[in-house]
């Protein structure tokens, strides 16, 4: 059985239809690209997977680990082993990001009937991630995402994905702004996190990212609907092309 | 400077943030000792006689009731409510129990400590609890006074303000009315006519209060105006820690609240005044409430001494409340950290005044404001630093939060400063409970109502820590039972 099966869904947002009709099937320990040009759909994808409710899914079905995911409310998605990491990363005035993680741990472990993680043992798992994201354990007192770069954002999301060992990992522009330096630790956390068990959803414009952490499948999102679908060397054909050529190549196939 | 921001907020999720009712609303079956509805001196010498007063006491009544005819309610703090018929109200109540005053716990009205254990503060337990001495005053009259013999060994006198009338009215003639004058203003000047009763403490030189003293007040009796009064004095190096909480029962009729509270802190000397505040909002319509009209003031006459006031309001219809320090000795500091929250119809208008008036005196401002549903929270604070005042120094800040977009936050700062020498920072910041803050924290397994309540305490952090320990707790319960179900 496939972890995540999303039949012909679609979606819309203040009334307007965006997701036109999405088949994806993916499964335990498989890496999925999901590129395409600005205002394809790609982050409303991720967003509807996550359960935003801004967005509104009109028709269509997602089965998850053999449950309705759309009759799920977001936090128990997290604690089913969804975790989006987010483009924007929201910051938490006064909340400190070892607070923060802690409630998220013991909330998601409370659901899977494991016991609280005491304090020694949450310090000691942190510590391990902190060391993988090259992170600076100061950022753990300092509140969650207030005052960081957008580098700092975005490897303390795959700091916070790396502690919450999700099921299923959806990565939502997780490159957009970072310098080359910053990709590839982020990159390298990503990889290490892969395994047989998690799959992982990686949305993003540019190719470059997939260079890192390199794909099993690629599919390609126009106008809300999945035009393309291949491996790994799909990513690098739309390096040539531009995707103006993939909408082409569609249209006139 | 006078500055005036007008913030609301439009996220959708969280518009139905208004849906808790209030918790610990019940009335407690005491047969109270009321005297009829209505003011006049009459009234003024019935209450006195009641409390078989000195003559001296009588007469300080009597001068400020004298001058309240003569004054006009305020009308400058933005807050709205329907005229105040001031004869409508009972102006004096007391238990029954006070007719033969219960020596022990024992003695005490079984349905009064029950009425204690529904709010969670059983006193057997804070009696226990160590450091903590409960002088619990119920409807206008002292019933419980615990630790005091321990005290006393120490010298320090921590009692009803009817006991301190007659047991060291030396104390009371030198202090009362030199913080807030009788005549300071409207609600003071009724308050200083009809006291009912509070607290009184005094902490000699050099004593170093070992625990944390502590009232619970709560209001009881239908249409019957509260009106405490509370002096406290720590001579010269001495320190003390004072804890205020409270909760009241529910009713329909809006119920007049006009406490004063003055401080006296000399050379050297330190007073911490902790408060938690939690009555009768009203209902979901606004309607029903405590009225909280207070005068609070510290006076740091001494060189070098030091009043910190903290509070954490989260009750009453309308809170009109300026907990303020006058600095007159030199290097004396004046603190101000306060959390306000007002939800569903709930108004606030509170702050403070430092007023700097000897020499490298320093004070700090922090007030947070929380307003949800149809809330409106005013944040009116005034730093005045006189010509004598020189290298004074002010630090204040002031932060919004606002959950709804229909409720409302308000700021006004008065900044006076006539010498060149001080210094004035001023920083403010209004900010909203974001839909993209819940659902990021929901993304992470945590619920709507948890997310809320962590990302408020978050923003009163700097406030809680102020706090005792134990009210910390119980300051940090009580915002997350006035902000449940709020959210979405």
């Amino acid at each position: 059985m496939s972890l995540l099966e999303i039949k012909n869904l679609h979606a819309t947002v203040a009334g307007r239809e965006i997701l036109k009709g999405i088949d994806l099937t993916v499964n335990a320990g498989e890496v999925h690209a999901i590129m395409g040009p600005n205002g394809s759909g790609k982050s409303t994808l991720a967003q509807v997977l996550a359960g935003r409710d801004l967005y509104k899914v009109t028709a269509g079905e997602i089965i998850y680990d053999g449950k309705d995911l759309l009759a799920l409310s977001p936090e128990d998605r997290a604690r089913e082993g969804i975790f989006m990491a987010f483009q924007y990363p929201v910051e938490i005035p006064g909340v400190s990001n070892l607070y923060f993680l802690k409630a998220a741990l013991n909330t998601i472990r409370k659901h899977q009937n494991l016991p609280d993680l005491d304090a020694m043992d949450f310090l000691a798992l942190v510590k391990e991630k902190m060391a993988l994201m090259e992170m600076e354990q100061a950022l753990l007192s300092r509140p969650v995402n207030t005052g960081f770069s957008g580098g700092e954002k975005k490897r303390n999301e795959i700091f916070q994905m790396a502690v919450l060992e999700p099921k299923l990992a959806i990565l939502d522009e997780t490159d957009s702004g970072l310098d080359i330096d910053a990709l590839k630790i982020v990159a390298n956390g990503v990889n290490s996190l892969r395994g047989p068990t998690r799959a992982m959803i990686v949305v993003t414009h540019y190719q470059r990212l997939l260079n890192y952490i390199v794909p099993d499948f690629v599919h390609v999102l126009a106008e809300g609907r999945i035009v393309k679908s291949g491996g790994k060397e799909l990513a690098l054909e739309l390096e040539e092309t531009g995707y103006v050529g993939i909408e082409e190549a569609v249209e006139s196939a | 400077m006078d500055r005036e921001n007008r913030v609301s907020t439009s996220a959708n999720t969280i518009e139905t943030y208004a849906n808790q009712e209030y918790k610990w609303g019940f009335v407690s079956d005491i047969a109270a000792d009321a005297i009829p509805a209505g003011l006049n001196e009459d009234v003024i010498r019935l209450i006195s006689h009641k409390k078989n007063e000195p003559e001296f006491m009588l007469e300080w009544r009597l001068k400020a009731y004298r001058h309240w005819l003569t004054m006009k309610e305020p009308e400058w703090a933005n807050v709205h409510y329907p005229p105040i018929d001031y004869q409508k109200i009972v102006y004096y109540a007391a238990p029954k129990t006070n007719v033969d005053r219960p020596k022990s716990l024992d003695e005490v009205d079984p349905e009064l400590l029950r009425t204690y254990e529904k709010l969670g503060i059983p006193l057997q337990e804070r009696e226990l609890l160590a450091g903590v001495a409960v002088d619990a005053v119920f409807d206008s009259v002292s019933v419980a006074t615990t630790f005091k013999g321990k005290l006393g060994e120490m010298g320090i006198i921590f009692c009803s303000f009817s006991e301190a009338v007659h047991d060291h009215p030396d104390l009371i003639k030198k202090y009362l009315g030199t913080v807030v004058p009788s005549s300071d203003n409207f609600f003071a000047a009724l308050n200083s006519a009809v006291f009912s009763d509070g607290s009184f403490c005094y902490v000699p030189k050099g004593v170093r209060c070992p625990m944390e003293l502590s009232t619970y007040f709560r209001i009881n009796a239908m249409n019957t105006g509260q009106f405490e009064r509370t002096l406290i004095i720590a001579d010269e190096g001495a320190y003390v820690s004072y804890l205020e909480g409270c909760t009241a029962p529910m009713r329909d009729t809006n119920q007049l609240h006009a406490a004063v509270v003055e401080l006296v802190a000399l050379d050297n000397a330190q007073i911490k005044y902790s408060t938690v505040q939690n009555w009768y909002p009203g209902d979901k319509q606004g309607r029903g409430g405590i009225y909280n009209f207070v005068t609070k003031r510290g006076a740091c006459r001494g060189v070098n001494s030091k009043i910190s006031w903290t509070q954490v309001e989260t009750g009453s219809a309308i809170t009109w409340k300026y907990p303020s320090c006058l600095l007159i000795g030199d290097n004396s500091v004046g603190e101000f950290y306060s959390v306000a929250l007002t939800n569903h119809y709930q108004q606030a208008d509170t702050g403070t005044k430092m007023i700097h008036i000897g020499k490298n005196t320093t004070s700090t401002i922090v007030s947070k404001g929380i307003s949800a549903g149809h809330g409106q929270n005013t944040y009116r604070g005034a730093v005045k630093i006189l010509k004598s005042a020189s290298h004074a120094r002010n630090y204040s800040q002031c932060d919004s939060m606002l959950l709804g977009d229909k409720c409302g936050a308000h700021t006004f700062p008065y900044l006076e400063v006539k010498n060149t020498s001080s210094q004035v920072e001023h920083e403010a910041s209004t900010s909203k409970i974001g839909e993209d803050q819940i659902f990021y924290c929901r993304q992470r397994g945590i619920s709507t109502e948890d997310a809320v309540s962590m990302i408020v305490h978050g923003f009163c952090k700097e406030v809680f820590r102020e706090l005792p320990m134990e009210f910390a707790v119980e300051a940090q319960k009580l915002l997350g039972v006035s902000l449940e179900g709020s959210v979405g």
